[in-house]
């Protein structure tokens, strides 16, 4: 099932409380060196059928006009990738590749 | 003259916006978001609140409500329309206003009776008040910060489309103190404070007269009226 990713950022120009706010925890909690943090939106639409050029366009127009407001945000990346339960399903399935592949005992933990 | 305010999923002040209209002499008329009938009302107001749990960005899945449509080709065709809070958040989000609404730089709520100038007395909203009047009406929001572009913000002010400013204090990091702007014929009226909430003494601000007996929303709603009763 395609997942497509829609990232959504406030503009860069404008101040953005919420990322200031997680900026002031930061350094509160000994986390320095970091000079800034703006924070954002993911979307994650799912599409049972192909991704075809209809439904990029279709997804550009909604990015554009639904899941942002143009006048203070903008659009930063719209990616097609699988969903994160599968890459969580990868993940688990290549850990247990590897661990196979080095000959691990089982029930050893580490 | 028939008012109708526009309840949505979470509106919170549709009840005073109601009140406020019969207090001022007009017919309220309950609107419900999910309809695609104005019901033949003169003049519509999108009331406060917090539709949709403010989810999206506040106002953002409230401007695609079906009842949106008529409101945008009614106010398209002059039809008076007051966004108040919310429901200015809601016009900018349709478009039907200019610029946009951020969280307070601040980053808290905020409630408090809040002095404004009114600097444009030819809107439909706006008729009852001299130029240069200063009223005070209770403002609540968390993200009440109105932003635009330099280029947006000069025209507005250039055109007069500021229509209400922020005095003493900018409570919310709004961009040039800019408390509520209009359309360009006037019809369309948005701004973050309530003016519902000052029209009947005993629950308005406080005043130097007497606690709470402040009215100064009135104003509002006896201008779109009284102008209705004029054209008649």
């Amino acid at each position: 099932m395609p997942t497509i990713v829609v990232e959504v950022m406030p503009k860069a120009e404008l101040l953005d409380p919420q990322g200031k706010a997680v900026a002031g925890a930061l350094a509160r909690t000994g986390h320095s060196g970091f000079t800034g943090v703006r924070l954002g939106k993911r979307f994650e639409l799912t599409v049972d059928g192909p991704v075809d050029d209809a439904l990029r366009a279709s997804v550009k127009q909604i990015a554009e006009e639904i899941l942002s407001n143009q006048v203070i945000e903008d659009v930063v990346g719209i990616h097609y990738e699988v969903s994160n339960v599968e890459l969580a399903e990868e993940a688990v399935e290549a850990a247990s590749v590897t661990d196979a592949g080095f000959g691990a005992p089982a029930g050893e933990t580490h | 003259m028939r008012i109708g305010v526009i309840t949505f999923p979470g509106s919170l002040d549709d009840r005073d916006a109601q009140r406020a209209v019969r207090l001022a002499g007009g017919e309220p008329v309950a609107l419900w978001h999910g309809s695609h009938d104005l019901e033949g009302v003169d003049a519509l107001i999108l009331p406060g609140g917090f539709s949709y749990g403010d989810y999206l960005r506040c106002g953002a899945i409230a401007s695609l409500s079906p009842i949106m449509t008529e409101v945008v080709s009614a106010a398209n065709a002059g039809m008076p329309v007051l966004g108040i809070c919310n429901g200015f958040q809601m016009l900018t989000e349709a478009g039907l206003l200019e610029g946009g609404l951020i969280r307070n730089d601040h980053g808290s709520f905020i409630c408090r009776d809040q002095v404004l100038t009114v600097e444009n007395t030819s809107t439909s909203w706006t008729a009852e008040f001299e130029a240069g009047q200063q009223v005070t009406i209770p403002l609540k929001n968390g993200e009440g910060g109105f932003i635009a572009s330099d280029e947006t913000l000069d025209r507005l002010e250039g055109e007069g489309r500021v229509v209400f400013r922020y005095v003493d204090v900018n409570p919310n990091g709004s961009l040039r103190d800019i408390a509520g702007i209009s359309n360009e014929r006037g019809n369309v009226v948005g701004l973050m404070p309530h003016p519902e909430h000052a029209v009947e003494p005993g629950f308005g601000p406080d005043t130097a007269a007497a606690m709470r007996s402040g009215v100064d929303g009135l104003g509002f709603f006896t201008s779109v009226v009284r102008r209705s009763l004029v054209e008649a």
